[in-house]
Parts: C-alpha cells; structure tokens; sequence
C-alpha cells in the first residue's frame, strides 16, 4: 500500500512538470495554431540558465525569477523576430523552423555548459515529509510551485484586463483588432508566458533527472501527451492532462512491477515509459483529437 | 458641420483581384448614411477597407485624420466601432467579458462604467444574461452584443454591416429603432452596409448604391427611395 | 482560435508545399544524369588498394548514396504527399534492425534481407499511416515527433533482446565482393548501394509521374477537394507512407551492413530530424532534392564537427561552438530566403532563365 501511495505521489510530482509543460505547449498552440516543438530545449536551457545563476552565487529563489524574465523575453523576441514573419507560410517552413530552434537551444546549451551531466540543487530540503517515506519535500515542492504557478496564470487570465486581451486575440483575432488589440504583441506576450512556464518545469524537474542537454526530450514526450489528453484547445485541460499522465505513467509501471511479482512475468515497467507515452499520444489523435475537455473545431470549407 | 468620414477614390484588392474600384463618398459628423448594393457590390468590402482589413488604396479620412494604410486596430483605435458580418462576437467568452475587452484600449474607467450603464439601457436583455457564454445567445441578442462591443470602444463612428442578417423581422425592428436612438443621444454617426434596403432608406439619411465596386447612385434617402430604379432593383414595387 | 472571416489569399499551389514548382518537370532525366551515373559506377576503377580513391571515401560516398536513399523517401511522404512526418529515423531502425537480425541470427544473404527489411518497413509504414492519415498538419508532427523520441527505449524493450541483444548491439560483417572480383569490401557495398538508389530513384520518378503521384500531389496541394476528385485519400495516405518508410528502410538496412553495426542508441531523435534537415535543404518536393540532402545528412554526421571548430578558432569564439547550432541557424534563415531547398531553388531559377532566355 505504501508503495502505491509512492506512486501516486511521485506520479502527482512528475504530472506537475507535465501539466506545466503542457500548459506551455496549449498557450502557443492556442494563439498561434502552432505546435512548440522547441518547448523541451527552451526548458532545459532556462535550467541551466537558472544553474548559472546559483553557481554565481544568487540564492535559488532570486535566481528563479530572472531565469522566468529572461526566458520571458527569449520567447517574446523569438515570436517578434522569427515566427512573426512567417505567419502565413507553409505549415513546413514553421515546422522546420522550430526544429532549428530546438537544434540551436539544445546544441547551445551544450556548447556553453558541456554535456557533463550536473547536479542541480534542490531549494527544498531533502529530507521525506514527516518521515513517512512516501513523498519528498522536493516532490511536494514541485507539486506546490506548479500549482501556485497555474493558479497565478489562472487569475491573470481571468481576472485582468490584459490577460483578457489575450483571451481575446487567440480566440478571434480578427474581432480582437477590432477592438483595438495590438493582436501582433499578444502573440508575442503569450509566447513569452510560455516560454516562462517552461523554464519552471525545466528548473524544477532538473534536480530530478540530473542537468543535461538531453534532459528534457522525453519529458516533453509526457507533455505532448498530458496535453493531448487533456485536449490541446484547452489550458485548464491540458493542466488537468498533465497530471493524469503523471499518475497514469507511475501506474503503468507499478501494475507491471506488480505483475512481475507476482508470476514472473515482465510485461512492462519502467523502461517502456515513453513508450506508454507514445501510445497514449497515439490512443488519443486516433480516437478522440479534442481530448477530454477540448473541442473540436469544424473547418469551414 | 465637419465630416466624419471622407472617402476618396477607395480602390481595395482580395489578393491580385480588385473590388472597389475608386469609391467616393462621405458622412457627416451625427448622420447616418447607408451603402446599398447586390451582393457582391463591395459594401463589407469598404467597411473592410476603412478599417484596414484589406489591402487599400486612396484617401480615407476620420474627423480629418489619414487612416489608409494604418493597421485595423491603429483605425479602431481613433474611434470607429465596426460591427461586423457574422457579429464577430468571442463565443466562448461570456456577455460581460465581450464588453469588458471592448473597453481594453480605455483609460477613463468612469466613462467605462457610464457607457457599460447606456449599453444596458439599450439592450436591457444583455444585462440579463451578463453571465452567460455569448455563443449561447440567440441571433438577435448576438447582434445586440456585438452592437453593444462597439458601443463601449466610445466610438465617433460605427460601422455596421448588415445587422439584420438572419434576424427575424421584430428583432430587426426593434434593433434598428435602438440604432436610431444611439446616433440621437449618444451622438455616434453611423455607416450602414445593408441588403435590406427598405429598412436602411427608412434609418439613413444619405444612401448610397454600389454595384460591382463603383458608386452608381447617390443622394438622401428620400430621393433615393423614390427613384424609379431603385424601387425596381432594391425594392421590389 | 482565430477565424478569419474571408479568405484574401488565392489557394496558391506554389505556397502550399516548399518547393513544389513543378515536379514533373523535376522528374525527367537529363541525360547527363545517366552519364553521372556511369561515372559512379566506374569510380572503384579508379580506387582500391593502390588507386587514389581510397576505401575511406568509398565509404563515405556509400553512406551519403545511402542518406539520399532516405531523404527521396522522405521527400515522398512529405514534398510529394504533404504529410509532415518526423519520425523517419523509426523507419531507419526498422530496416537496420531487420536486415541485422537476419544475418546475425538467421545467416540469411545480405542482399537477401534488403526485400524483407523493405517489406517490413511498408507493412509498419502502411499500418502507421492508418489512423495516421486522419491527423492534420501539426497532430502529424506531434505523433511522429513522439515516435522519433520514444524509438531508442523501445528497441531496448527486454522481451526483444534476444534478437535486439539490448543496448550491446548487433554485429555484422561486411560481405566479401562475390566471384573474386578485384574490389574491396566497400567498393563493393558502394556498387550495391549505388545499383540500389539508381533504381529506387527511377521508381520514385515513376510513382510521381504516374496515376498515384499525381493524386499524392493533388492531396498534398487541395486536401478536402481531393476526396471529391474521385482520389481515395484515405488509401493513397496509407500507401505513400508505407512506401516511404519502404524507402527509408531500405536505406536503414543498407546503413546497417555498410556500419556493421545497430544498437537502440543509433536511432535516436536526431537520425529523424538529420534526415527531415536533409529533405528541407535539399528540397523536399524534388527528385534531385535528395541527392544533395543526401550529402548534407552525411556532412551533419561527418564533417560539421570539423567545419565547427574551424569556425571557433577562427572567430576566437569563447564557446565550444556545436555544428548543430549552424544548422538551426542555417535552416531557419532558408526558411526565409529559400524554402524550396538548394535543388528547389535552382529548380525555380533555371525555369525562369529557360523562361526569359
């Protein structure tokens, strides 16, 4: 029982960094139609970022808030520069555009820092809550940031006039300049957003899996999933998405240490994560695009 | 008495094609003037083009002040609510939320709040359903929103294109009476692109007729209204 | 999402693909093609043990022929049939992975595992394609983007291993040249391999000029009127994915003998985006587009760690400069200033001299 009280908990713990990636990858998607294939590599470079930030000698909870501006302003001048031109290209050349940026985010990184692998401090204690072993302080950590993080976005977008803006011009553009939104710089805001919650996944999740270029490829695998699940036209879906991937992922792999267990037989555990990451990917595109929560839009012909 | 809106040889392109080809007219400060014309005649075209949606050419003045060439919401932002085809209404945002991002681009939260009060004095059926999501009103509450979206821009000028589409005819009625009210006391001029010619001769003081992108016909209402030609084409008697 | 309420932009063939010009043009063979051709083949003439071609370069020119294979596979699917796919390199390991199998565990002929690697990869291909037919543009990338990323872990699965041998590895040796003929071992891969694309280059030329391509084409150029043309999309989609992962498989095996060697790290998610890389710059609605994608997946492999630390040095750069950093670069500014790729781009360039001149 203690082990799947484990599970869950650190399924909740991972489901917090799906859920904010997949939060990142429905706001772009949203406003601009696109998929953020970069969105793995923005993180990962915003960790490390952030890990230059401490190894100068900046506490951990300064150094996170100028690493979220600076990726902040890296999304706002990637939407301005490079996307915005391209609005009305081929869906090929944008594709192909954020694999460019993804090469130059994960080949930069590590050219910077090298491809050794780092630790990445924890702010949060390594001690297991109330020493009863189920979950870490790190693990509560990340599941407290996310949601304080997503509750934050959550009043920001309901509650204040610019969040409405951007509501707004991702909803009908054409409506939102109508009413005199500068439709253009809520793109670039919402990519800055983005861009900024990705950096807190990426932070947050590198103690975990160890500082490393490659570190967040897969992740975004589960991200790509928590937001299908969850219906990629829907941010509180997405959110909802991420977390039940989490869960469904520890699941999966706990069923099957079970299994094994019990007749010997290894039918699946840890190592076919991703692959159980694929296959809800595909489960979900197959039978139901929208998701739990999404719509699906009628294309006009 | 200034004019509000003054047009100048328009021309407008829908990529390599050309749909106005050098309109002319103009519409002075608390009138209403309507554009008549079949379909196809260009009259969403103009209001497309006075707001920047389409590629222009020629002269279009606001109260005096260029707009050719300026980006939809730099126009929109001088004071011309445009109440557009299909209502352009944010149907997954709720009545209260359309109004509330008409009024984004204003500073003045008191006259904010008086016109969010006027638009409910019009459209006593919107503060009603405030709440509600905007998709699920009825067509004529639709357009009553999406009248109202412009009413909190303070718009100078509204332009309006065909608001009785697909309305029933008491809705019609009733919107066009409060339309009339609107440009009387709120002191809005108005440009009115209609199909239904009757009703907007009846609204407008100055009509004019479009036909494939060219002005063909032009004067008040009443002369408008009693010319043998277009009693026959628009009117129907 | 954004509605727009009137469409202003005429369906424009020319944008809809990067390069899509005018591929039957791009199809005919000039003759100084096949003359090219010749040359290639007569080239281990000139190398050898003594020649001054060496083995190394022999090498190097099979594995570029090989990448090419790969890229005209991709350029079907993608620049002919408009589906965006980046996951290739799945279909790669598929290929390297069957041929491997067979003659590591099965000591089956190499050339005869290059069919079955192909069957393989077209029934997978095929199968893929299925629900995938019904994704548009983005979820397409998303599902082969998940794929390209999830491929190394599941080639690692444990129930595989005893074909797989798991992270180790298999190992195959490169064949002899049959009959005693005077060449090297990988003079002789590079006649097979160059033998191989010759003739899966003029079967591409084929497909595109027939029937079939000419329904991929009118699919990737009006998706929802080609239904109505009396074009099953649903069954031409399946097809042309099956047969480009055919295309990509074989380009797997290939790679596999010429390597002698596959393991479940060999194909990760960079194989898939060298080869989409290698499409784009070349010119993914092109035939002659993946020769030169081809090369360029061969110079990612190769020679841009090199070019690289040229460019450090010579910059006084304080960083480790990464190739894959000019590539990002690289691909981002073509995206601008020639989307339709090298071969697209000249494509488009000698058509207006021909047309002026």
């Amino acid at each position: 029982m203690e082990q799947l009280l484990q599970q869950v908990a650190s399924g909740l713990a991972n489901g917090a960094i799906y859920a904010l990636l997949a939060l990142a990858l429905v706001m772009i998607f949203v406003s601009t139609n696109h998929i953020n294939f970069a969105q793995g590599e923005m993180a990962m470079f915003s960790a490390f970022i952030c890990w230059q930030f401490i190894d100068w000698g900046y506490p951990f909870w300064i150094a996170l808030p100028a690493t979220m501006l600076f990726s902040f302003t890296v999304g706002v001048l990637i939407e301005r520069i490079i996307l915005r031109p391209l609005h009305t290209a081929p869906l090929l050349s944008v594709v192909v555009v954020f694999i460019g940026l993804l090469a130059i985010f994960h080949s930069l990184a590590g050219a910077i820092w090298t491809h050794t692998i780092k630790p990445f401090p924890s702010p949060f204690p390594d001690v297991s809550f109330a020493g009863s072993g189920i979950i870490g302080f790190h693990q509560i950590g990340m599941i407290l940031v996310s949601v304080g993080m997503l509750v934050l976005l959550f009043c920001f977008f309901r509650f204040t006039s610019l969040g409405l803006a951007m509501r707004a011009a991702a909803l009908n553009a054409t409506s939102a300049r109508l009413v005199g939104i500068n439709v253009d710089w809520m793109l670039a805001l919402g990519w800055g957003l983005a861009a900024t919650v990705g950096s807190v996944a990426g932070v947050l999740v590198a103690p975990v899996v160890y500082l490393e270029p490659n570190m967040m490829a897969g992740i975004l695998l589960y991200g790509f999933a928590g937001a299908l699940v969850g219906g990629i036209s829907s941010p509180g879906g997405a959110v909802a998405g991420g977390f039940i991937v989490g869960v469904l992922e520890n699941m999966v792999a706990y069923l099957g240490n079970q299994l094994e267990r019990a007749t010997g037989v290894y039918l699946i555990g840890n190592g076919e994560k991703l692959t159980v990451a694929l296959l809800i990917v595909i489960t979900v595109l197959t039978l139901k695009p929208s998701g739990l929560f999404g719509h699906v839009t009628v294309k006009r012909v | 008495m200034s004019n509000i809106l003054e047009v100048k040889d328009l021309k407008a392109y829908y990529g390599p094609s050309q749909a106005l080809h050098g309109i002319s007219f103009s519409l002075v400060q608390g009138g209403i003037t309507t554009l008549l014309g079949a379909n196809g005649a260009g009259k969403t075209t103009t209001l497309r083009a006075i707001c920047g949606m389409v590629r222009a050419e020629g002269s279009v003045l606001i109260d005096g002040e260029p707009v050719t060439g300026k980006p939809t919401e730099a126009v929109v932002r001088l004071g011309v609510g445009h109440v557009p085809e299909g209502r352009g209404t944010f149907t997954e945002l709720s009545v209260e939320e359309n109004l509330r991002v008409a009024a984004y681009t204003r500073r003045d939260r008191s006259a904010v709040a008086r016109d969010l009060e006027m638009v409910f004095t019009y459209f006593p059926r919107l503060k009603e359903r405030i709440a509600q999501q905007a998709g699920t009103l009825s067509g004529g509450e639709q357009q009553m929103l999406a009248i109202s979206r412009a009413l909190m821009l303070g718009p100078r000028l509204m332009l309006l294109d065909e608001p009785s589409f697909g309305l029933a005819p008491l809705i019609v009625q009733e919107i066009f009476r409060i339309m009339r009210r609107i440009n009387e006391e709120a002191k809005v001029s108005m440009l009115l692109v209609e199909q239904n010619a009757a009703l907007a001769l009846e609204l407008a003081d100055h009509a004019y007729v479009l036909e494939t992108g060219r002005v063909v016909m032009s004067g008040t209402s009443a002369d408008v209204k009693s010319d043998e030609q277009i009693r026959k084409s628009y009117l129907g008697y | 999402m954004a509605t727009t309420m009137t469409s202003d932009r005429p369906a424009n063939n020319a944008e809809r693909a990067a390069g899509a010009g005018l591929p039957a043009a791009q199809a005919s063979v000039p003759k100084w093609i096949w003359l090219g051709v010749i040359i290639a083949a007569l080239l281990p003439l000139a190398g050898g043990e003594n020649g001054f071609i060496s083995n190394f370069y022999f090498l190097q020119l099979s594995l570029m022929i090989v990448y090419s294979i790969a890229v005209l596979g991709l350029n079907l699917l993608t620049g002919f049939n408009g589906q965006i796919s980046l996951g290739h390199g799945a279909f790669f390991a598929v290929g390297a992975y069957v041929t491997a199998i067979l003659i590591d565990r099965y000591e089956m002929h190499y050339l005869a595992t290059l069919p079955l690697a192909m069957l393989a990869c077209f029934v997978i291909g095929y199968l893929f394609g299925l629900p995938a037919l019904r994704l548009e543009g983005h979820y397409l990338a998303l599902a082969t983007f998940s794929l390209a990323i999830a491929v190394p872990q599941f080639l690692k699965y444990r129930h595989f291993e005893p074909f797989t041998h798991g992270v180790q590895g298999i190992n195959i040796f490169k064949p002899d040249p049959p009959f005693g003929l005077p060449l090297s071992p990988d003079q002789w891969l590079y006649l097979i391999v160059l033998a191989c694309a010759v003739v899966m280059f003029i079967v591409a030329r084929n497909i595109v000029r027939s029937r079939m391509g000419r329904a991929m084409m009118a699919i990737r150029d009006q998706p929802l009127a080609a239904d109505t043309m009396g074009i099953n999309s649903a069954r031409t989609k399946s097809i042309t994915f099956g047969i480009s992962a055919l295309y990509v498989g074989l380009a797997g095996a290939l790679h596999a003998i010429i390597f002698e060697f596959v393991s479940p790290d060999s194909f990760r998610f960079e194989l898939s985006i060298a080869i989409l890389v290698g499409a784009v710059i070349g010119g993914v609605a092109t035939l002659s587009g993946a020769v030169v994608g081809g090369f360029f997946v061969q110079f990612i492999e190769k020679y841009a760690d090199a070019a690289t630390k040229w460019v450090t040095s010579t910059f006084h750069l304080p960083i480790h400069l990464e190739p894959w950093t000019i590539y990002g670069i690289v691909l981002i500014l073509l995206m601008y200033i020639m989307p339709m790729g090298i071969a697209g781009g000249f494509g488009s360039l000698w058509r207006r001299i021909r047309l002026t001149g």
